[in-house]
């Protein structure tokens, strides 16, 4: 079975970075150990070509990545996640195949680095979709891998549709298998039959909230970077990244006027930033009017227009996300105990609770045995990559521990 | 103010004035009585802080997306007031608008196209002609808005023949002998838009070809069901009345506006093309930024207002459609009222985010 499956040729995907006798080579390649010289000088290759490209320059998200990958902030993560036990040593796990979202442009870039770095061979299902930002990313790729060719086997990036039989063949090879995407893509995925030793990261559909301490808001005194903050965790992905907020949750005894500014702020940007198209207002309108008429005492507060829509709940409960929206649509609950959230988080789909204030007030909360929540992050950092995701420790998911005693 | 009183003045009569007056004073007390009978409706004006008196216009009441009766049963009478329940097409595995309607409300809807359509037709039944097969409204699978849009306009049309066989063949002896039978008289023409091209249009044009022509001059079609395949044969309205002219001498050909969730209320087509809002209903055209009313000639999502549905709050609703407001009480065919234009429905916008339940819901 496996001689059969070291052969490509016949395998129906576009190669964006590779091909079908790379495709072979990956496999039979040794696997690396963590933050392999190598590897960390190929990356920071990478990133000094991406963050001296022009056309980069119009990509945010390509930028942070290009910053991501640098040699000093791989370098922190080394002295992060590196084990210094001698007992131990770590490799990679042997070949990873990821299966990216496929409308987040550069998700499939940190999933590949993970894996890089993780000393792993990877081979990549990316967005199908021609995002400018993947094809300047696998543009630079390919470049630094003619300067550094040995790192080639480690790395095939590819695009295809729904074909199980790509799936099943990248499978049947796979030693990790990490799919983003959601629940749909991670059941269509999990038909294809993996080794009996191999694992899976899969990150399913879940659900994020902001809490806001109205005291500690109104004393900022950088309020419109709390608001560009805010911009980027939500109206950036059209709040429909896992990460974003769907609810606001206010603490504190100044709740009027702390929202009354921050929204007030919000809005000034989304006049200059966003869009809306007709489809999303209708969908937002609809919305509101499914939650009016399924739970009495809601009411609705637009910024009169159709760009922020909130819906005040008398009570924030997970059945919300049964009828969630996006592209500026909230839940938005006023708060006296921190425990009343409790039930919201208590989900296993609850996953990045954003914060102002101190995150003391969000500790209890997390330490009363709920289910969900995974990060508690600064409002602006819902989407900074890192090692720790979703709940995963990815670096040790992506490594083999060898014990020598 | 009683439907009644309504249905007593002609469709196209009323001025802007006029009939502002009119649709206020009724839409008004269709949103109070929506209010009072309806528990969801009551719950969605409460969190919009609506109360009536906000009606200055008709203008001022709010409007729910159609989507809504896709997912929720909005019924302003009790159960054993339903007289029939009306669903929408769609695509197979989506959910379908349910309208529920009591018999005062089907008897309006009855009485209101009439109303319309004969201003185009005159009064009396033709002889019907059917683009279309007869399965359609036999077999009860199909029956969809293809066969509720033959039923309804079924109503103008006397002796009705069907010009295809369930084959989707154009029925040559059938039209031959339907025609030869009402030599010299009116005949009423209905079908569906994209039918009528592919199994009616094309057809003809490969009859004559081979010297087989019918004379449809004293004919009159009305149209519907929208352009959407039409656009991607990359055939325009202006086309489809020429070409179909050339071929058949048929000339007057009335497309048509209108959706399940406010059956009754049609926008014809005039002489000129355009689409008019009898003085049952209006069209509004919506900013999709602040669904602020859009000016003339600009291009917003259309709101349709009827002054017909009492059994569900269906009086005012946002469509999933894009239109122009062209003018109002000026159009050349002489008719009063608004008329304007549909560019189609609403593009799906991409979303980005790693989320996949968007396309789920806009397919």
């Amino acid at each position: 079975m496996q001689q059969n499956s070291n052969n490509f040729d016949e395998m129906n995907v576009q190669y964006c970075v590779g091909d079908a006798v790379i495709m072979s080579q990956l496999v039979d390649a040794p696997s690396k150990i963590p933050f392999d010289e190598s590897i960390i000088n190929f990356l920071a290759l990478v990133s000094k070509k991406l963050l001296s490209m022009n056309e980069a320059k119009e990509f945010p998200d390509v930028i942070t990545l290009g910053f991501w990958m640098r040699k000093a902030s791989i370098e922190s993560l080394k002295r992060r996640f590196e084990v210094s036990d001698e007992s131990a040593v770590k490799r990679g796990r042997g070949v990873v195949f990821h299966i990216a979202p496929s409308n987040v442009p550069v998700n499939y870039a940190y999933s590949l680095v993970t894996g890089l770095l993780c000393g792993n061979k990877n081979v990549i299902r990316i967005p199908s979709k021609d995002f400018n930002q993947v094809t300047i990313i696998n543009r630079v790729i390919n470049d630094a891998l003619t300067e550094m060719p040995e790192i080639k086997p480690y790395i095939c990036l590819i695009k295809y549709g729904h074909d199980a039989a790509v799936n099943d063949k990248l499978s049947e090879i796979a030693d990790v298998r990490v799919i983003w995407g959601g629940d749909n893509t991670i059941n269509e995925i999990r038909n294809s039959k993996m080794k009996p030793r191999a694992t899976e990261i899969t990150f399913a559909d879940r659900y994020s909230l902001a809490v806001i301490d109205s005291n500690a808001y109104l004393k900022a005194e950088n309020k419109d970077k709390i608001a560009q903050n805010f911009y980027n965790d939500t109206y950036l992905t059209d709040q429909n990244a896992c990460t974003s907020p769907r609810a606001v949750v206010w603490t504190g005894d100044k709740i009027t006027e702390a929202k009354e500014q921050f929204w007030d702020m919000l809005h000034k940007i989304l006049i200059k930033k966003y869009s809306i198209s007709g489809v999303q207002s209708v969908n937002k309108l609809t919305s509101g009017y499914i939650l009016a008429a399924m739970k009495p005492g809601v009411k609705k507060i637009t910024s009169g227009d159709n760009l922020i829509i909130r819906m005040q709940v008398p009570s924030l409960t997970s059945d919300l996300m049964e009828i969630k929206d996006n592209s500026g649509y909230f839940f938005e609950y006023d708060c006296k105990d921190i425990y009343e959230i409790r039930e919201f988080c208590n989900d296993t789909r609850c996953q990045t609770l954003a914060y102002i204030g101190s995150k003391e007030q969000i500790k209890p909360l997390i330490m009363s045995d709920i289910l969900g929540i995974d990060r508690v992050v600064p409002i602006g950092e819902t989407m900074n990559f890192d090692f720790m995701w979703d709940g995963y420790n990815l670096f040790e998911r992506m490594t083999r521990n060898i014990v020598i005693k | 103010m009683n439907y009644d009183e309504i249905l007593s003045i002609a469709p196209y009569s009323l001025n802007k004035q006029e009939k502002t007056e009119m649709l206020t004073k009724r839409m008004k007390e269709l949103t109070k009585r929506h209010i009072e009978t309806c528990e969801p409706y009551n719950r969605m004006m409460n969190s919009i802080d609506f109360n009536l008196d906000q009606i200055k216009k008709y203008e001022d009441v709010p409007f729910l997306p159609v989507r809504l009766f896709k997912e929720l049963d909005l019924k302003s009478v009790s159960d054993d007031e339903i007289f029939k329940t009306m669903t929408s097409s769609g695509t197979s595995g989506q959910a379908v608008s349910k309208i529920y309607l009591d018999k005062t409300t089907a008897s309006n809807q009855q009485k209101t196209m009439v109303k319309i359509v004969s201003d185009f037709t005159g009064a009396g039944r033709m002889p019907m002609l059917i683009i279309d097969c007869p399965s359609v409204i036999k077999n009860r699978s199909m029956f969809s808005a293809r066969g509720a849009g033959i039923l309804g306009f079924s109503m103008f049309g006397a002796d009705k023949t069907y010009a295809l066989n369930d084959e989707m063949q154009l029925d040559v002896e059938g039209i031959q002998a339907f025609l030869k039978k009402h030599d010299g008289e009116r005949i009423f023409l209905f079908g569906f838009t994209f039918m009528i091209w592919q199994h009616f249009y094309k057809e003809l044009l490969r009859l004559k070809a081979e010297g087989i022509s019918f004379d449809l001059s004293k004919g009159i079609l009305i149209h519907g069901g929208g352009w959407k395949k039409l656009t991607s044969e990359a055939v325009s309205p202006e086309e489809f009345h020429k070409d179909l002219k050339d071929v058949c001498g048929l000339d007057s050909i009335h497309d048509y506006y209108g959706m399940v969730e406010q059956t009754g209320c049609i926008y014809m087509q005039c002489e000129c093309g355009h689409l008019h809002a009898s003085i049952f209903s209006d069209v509004i055209m919506r900013n999709p930024t602040d669904f602020s009313i859009c000016k003339k000639g600009e291009t917003g999502i259309i709101q349709v207002v009827s002054a017909i549905p009492e059994s569900y709050p269906g009086h005012s609703l946002l469509t999933e459609d894009e239109g122009i407001l062209l003018g109002e009480d000026d159009c050349p065919c002489g008719r009063k009222g608004k008329y304007f234009k549909v560019i189609g429905r609403l593009k799906n916008a991409e979303i980005r985010g790693c989320s996949d339940t968007y396309a789920a819901k806009f397919k």
